[in-house]
């Protein structure tokens, strides 16, 4: 065995690297007749199997089968600015302006090409603002024709970077891109150093994505190629499961796997175990339905939102997976619960938004939460801070279930369980944030907005999700994400 | 509990903003939190929050008290007992046993009545002046500082120190978070520096001093605790006959043996003296994950190396007390346990915890040994490593931003040379 041999036996018994690998590089390490040893790419053969060791998995009850159903079509879907983080709507249609499946609603003022389509045909039926009259939702009703415009059918295998980009600008599949650092909708003038995609998520409850891309690799593979071209012909980075078969096969993508509890499906986490970003870099994201969408409109010509969303919950009363669209109705996916003691969450339970029954599915959720409403005061020997706590999940070991099977599942409110405190218990962060920084201390220098130490404490790497379990975990009830989120935005203020 | 919780909120409005008791609010607010906790629902952020608060934490740890506090206030009795000749060492524990128990709450309760009342007093004061709600924290800090303080302190002293560090130490850096000071040990130290005559007084065993002036005390008993006896060493030849007495007290069937140190059969602070009841606590915060196993685990390392150097030089008496015996005396159980684990006060990183609770353990047993002046140096070793805890905090995380810029640096170079 050589020095590298040896070395990569040493590395990857700290990398977890597997034993085929290994075996793989011993082998290729013997030197050959000619006595020089082959050269062995050492970061490739141990970047595809990482192990992440910090997280947790939030065991909660209603879990979606495995049946995926079509979901009634709805009367009428919504496409919501407040989405796409960094975007400012201005609008393409009045009330009542008929509009196609595919037709322009509104464009982005920061970037005008980029536009936002409707997922349906049929006419706005209203514009609804919000405060200082920002724009909160575009409304249109169907007539359950869902005409489509014909949109420019690409070539994604042979298109340049300018028309795949111009193209994604134009059929609506731009807002669908994120970029890091800031964790918003990207900037399409940008040239992005890597693009990266999450095949599977690990958040409580979430689709498993061999259902939702079931039947749609060849998209999923053009939606790869139309990427791959905007970072000149390289590959894609995906992750993803170990035991995950539906990606062998894919061409021009690198993939990783990873092993562990969430947020190991983050893109961020997964980022900063392969390549972390640094300052002055910028890198994409995308949703792996998404990308699915983006080869199937871009080849076809036809808009596509298609989303199949994890109708999930302990509350949901046939917790399955639906087929449905962007911004359709969500009474279409709760089997038209509407009751106060439920929230109706789009998204998951960590990242998603308390969205009303009546309301629209977001725009970038595939998966939507019925929970208990924990709004019933506890009382303290019952249900309260003495109580013995036998239905309480908790990653604190302060109640008795973490002793409990691992494979009991709980089902949780959306009570605070306590009031906010100043910090005082310390540890406690760290062990679900599986990135190489400090993050209670990151917090901090957000919450001083002490940008200088900001930069230094890693906050280009991060995105408010990331945090997300530790606000999750947080005894003194901070709201870890919303400060994550005005760090980021004051950061890139700053940054101008 | 409906009938409770109705009762809470029909009163609610006299408290609440124009209602006649609306400077009370802070007093109502705590009560109806501390009874119910309240039905406030996730907004913004994670939809979905773990069951765990600070009112529970803080809970927890005051039930890792208890086997110490119970044992504190038992022995107490005991060594007064001990002290009128009442009972021998050779007897039976069990001998008088609810009289020792009962002798020693009369004295302890008054010091934990006193600590809550004046403490939380000044909590409810500063929150109500601030519009802030009731923070927890004073709930353990109220019932470590009798368990630090010597039986017979007079309670006027007491709520001085109390307040002292419960204003001096905690509010005016803004409250229960903010601290820089573990607060008990300030308590402690404030008595310590204000009025050192009284505290090294015979104040350690109940009514030792009138047990003296009326003739009732044993032969041969000073009241003094272990660390004071073994303070009068330093400086003497260890040949000394008064030092040779001393170092009995430390031998196996002496009266600070290292089993009667372990179980705690001696005179000290309410609470510091048994290392097993303290131990029962320490197995309780670490099986809960409330108290950092690796400041205690660290802490009785350095406790132990320290120990152990002076065992190696054995340039006088107290240098020669074996390491193991060095660290069930005293405050250094106790301290490790229950006051270098503040989260708030010691080092916040992981790696930091290591180093913090290292010297913590490795200064107390050297000041302690070194400067007979201050016996106790668990207090002033605990005390200073808070001071030193964000220093080092401050080069951990430095480590870490010169890791990621040195990373940047070299992507930097790789792109420049593309």
């Amino acid at each position: 065995m050589t020095l590298e041999g040896l070395l990569v036996l040493v590395l990857g018994w700290k990398l977890d690297i597997d034993a085929e690998i290994y075996k793989k590089v011993v082998q290729a390490s013997v030197p050959r007749p000619n006595f020089a040893p082959r050269k062995v790419n050492l970061r490739e053969l141990m970047s595809r199997k990482i192990r992440i060791k910090k997280g947790a998995d939030i065991r909660l009850k209603g879990r979606p089968t495995q049946t995926v159903d079509a979901a009634a079509s709805t009367a009428t879907c919504a496409v919501q600015p407040p989405n796409y983080h960094g975007i400012t709507p201005k609008l393409e249609v009045k009330e009542g302006s008929a509009v196609q499946a595919g037709s322009p609603l509104f464009f982005s003022k920061e970037a005008p090409a980029m536009k936002f389509l409707s997922p349906t045909s049929g006419k706005v039926k209203s514009i609804v603002r919000g405060a200082k009259r920002r724009i909160l939702a575009v409304i249109v009703e169907s007539d359950g024709k869902n005409d489509a415009v014909a949109l420019d059918k690409i070539d994604v295998a042979s298109a340049s970077a300018e028309v795949i980009r111009k193209a994604m600008l134009s059929h609506g599949m731009f807002p669908f891109v994120e970029q890091r650092p800031f964790a918003d909708v990207a900037n399409p003038d940008d040239t992005p150093r890597s693009i990266h995609v999450s095949g599977f998520d690990s958040a409580p409850l979430a689709p498993d994505m061999e259902i939702v891309l079931k039947g749609r690799m060849e998209a999923f593979q053009n939606g790869i190629h139309a990427l791959s071209a905007l970072v000149g012909g390289n590959a894609i980075h995906l992750g993803i499961r170990p035991q995950q078969t539906i990606y062998s096969g894919l061409k021009n993508v690198e993939l990783t796997s990873f092993d562990g509890p969430h947020p190991a499906g983050n893109v961020g986490v997964q980022v900063h175990h392969t390549l972390p970003i640094n300052k002055g870099e910028t890198l994409w994201t995308m949703h792996a339905e998404d990308v699915a969408n983006l080869g199937e409109t871009l080849v076809s010509g036809v808009y596509t939102s298609k989303r199949t969303i994890a109708a999930t919950g302990s509350e949901h009363p046939h917790p399955r997976y639906l087929q449905t669209h962007l911004g359709c109705e969500l009474s279409s996916l709760t089997n038209g619960m509407n009751d106060a003691s439920v929230r109706v969450i789009s998204g998951n339970p960590l990242t998603g938004t308390h969205a009303a029954a009546d309301g629209y599915l977001g725009g970038l959720d595939h998966q939507i939460t019925l929970l208990p409403e924990g709004n019933d005061p506890k009382f303290l020997l019952t249900a309260g801070w003495l109580s013995p706590g036998l239905d309480k999940f908790s990653l604190s070991k302060s109640y008795p279930t973490w002793l409990m099977p691992k494979s009991k599942e709980f089902v949780m409110d959306t009570n605070t369980g306590g009031e906010e405190r100043a910090f005082v218990v310390t540890g406690q962060y760290e062990p679900v944030f599986p990135f190489d920084i400090y993050p209670v201390q990151l917090i901090k220098s957000i919450m001083a907005n002490d940008i200088d130490a900001m930069e230094k404490l890693g906050i280009y790497e991060v995105a408010p999700e990331d945090f997300a379990l530790c606000e999750y975990a947080c005894t003194s009830k901070i709201d870890v994400q919303d400060i994550v989120r005005e760090g980021l935005d004051n950061l890139k203020k700053e940054l101008g | 509990m409906k009938a409770l919780h109705n009762m809470l909120d029909s009163i609610r409005p006299h408290f609440e903003e124009g209602g006649k008791l609306s400077r009370f609010w802070v007093v109502y607010d705590s009560l109806e939190t501390f009874a119910f906790t309240p039905g406030h629902t996730t907004k913004s952020g994670v939809q979905i929050r773990d069951g765990v608060d600070l009112k529970r934490t803080m809970f927890l740890v005051i039930v890792a008290l208890i086997p110490a506090l119970l044992f504190g206030t038992w022995n107490q009795g005991h060594q007064y007992m001990l002290s009128i000749g009442e009972v021998s060492v050779a007897d039976p524990l069990s001998a008088l046993f609810l009289d020792k128990l009962l002798i020693g709450a009369v004295k302890v309760l008054p010091l934990v009545i006193v600590s809550y009342g004046v403490g939380l007093g000044i909590e409810f004061l500063f929150a109500g002046m601030r519009g802030h709600s009731i923070n927890e924290g004073y709930l353990v800090s109220g019932m470590l500082i009798p368990l630090i303080m010597p039986v017979d302190v007079p309670l006027w002293m007491l709520a001085l120190a109390v307040a002292f560090a419960v204003i001096i130490a905690k509010e005016v850096f803004g409250g229960t978070g903010m601290n820089i000071l573990n607060v008990a040990l300030t308590a402690r130290a404030f008595l310590f520096f204000a009025y050192p005559k009284q505290l090294s007084g015979e104040i350690w065993i109940h009514e030792v001093a009138s047990s003296k002036a009326g003739g009732l005390l044993v032969d041969g008993y000073t009241g003094a605790t272990a660390l004071g006896h073994l303070a009068s060493t330093v400086g003497k030849s260890p040949t000394e006959p008064a030092v040779a007495g001393v170092m009995d007290m430390f031998a196996a069937d002496g009266m600070f043996s290292l089993t009667n140190s372990f179980f705690g059969l001696i005179p000290g602070s309410v609470g510091e003296t048994s290392a097993l009841a303290i131990l029962i606590g320490a197995v309780l915060l670490i099986w809960t994950g409330i108290g950092s196993w690796k400041v205690m685990s660290s802490f009785l390392v350095g406790g132990l190396a320290m120990g152990a150097i002076f065992n190696l030089m054995g340039l006088n008496a107290y240098m020669t007390i074996p390491a193991i015996h060095q660290v069930v005396m005293g405050g250094f159980m106790f301290g490790m346990v229950f006051m270098a684990t503040d989260p708030v006060s010691a080092a916040q990183t992981e790696r930091g915890k290591w180093i913090y609770g290292f010297f913590g353990g490795f200064l107390s047993i050297m000041i302690r040994v070194f400067n007979p002046a201050y016996p106790e140096g668990v207090m002033m070793a605990i005390l200073f490593m808070n001071v030193m805890a964000p220093l080092i905090d401050h080069y951990v995380v430095q480590s870490n931003v010169s890791k990621r810029e040195k990373r940047m640096e070299l992507a930097m170079a790789q792109r420049a040379t593309a």
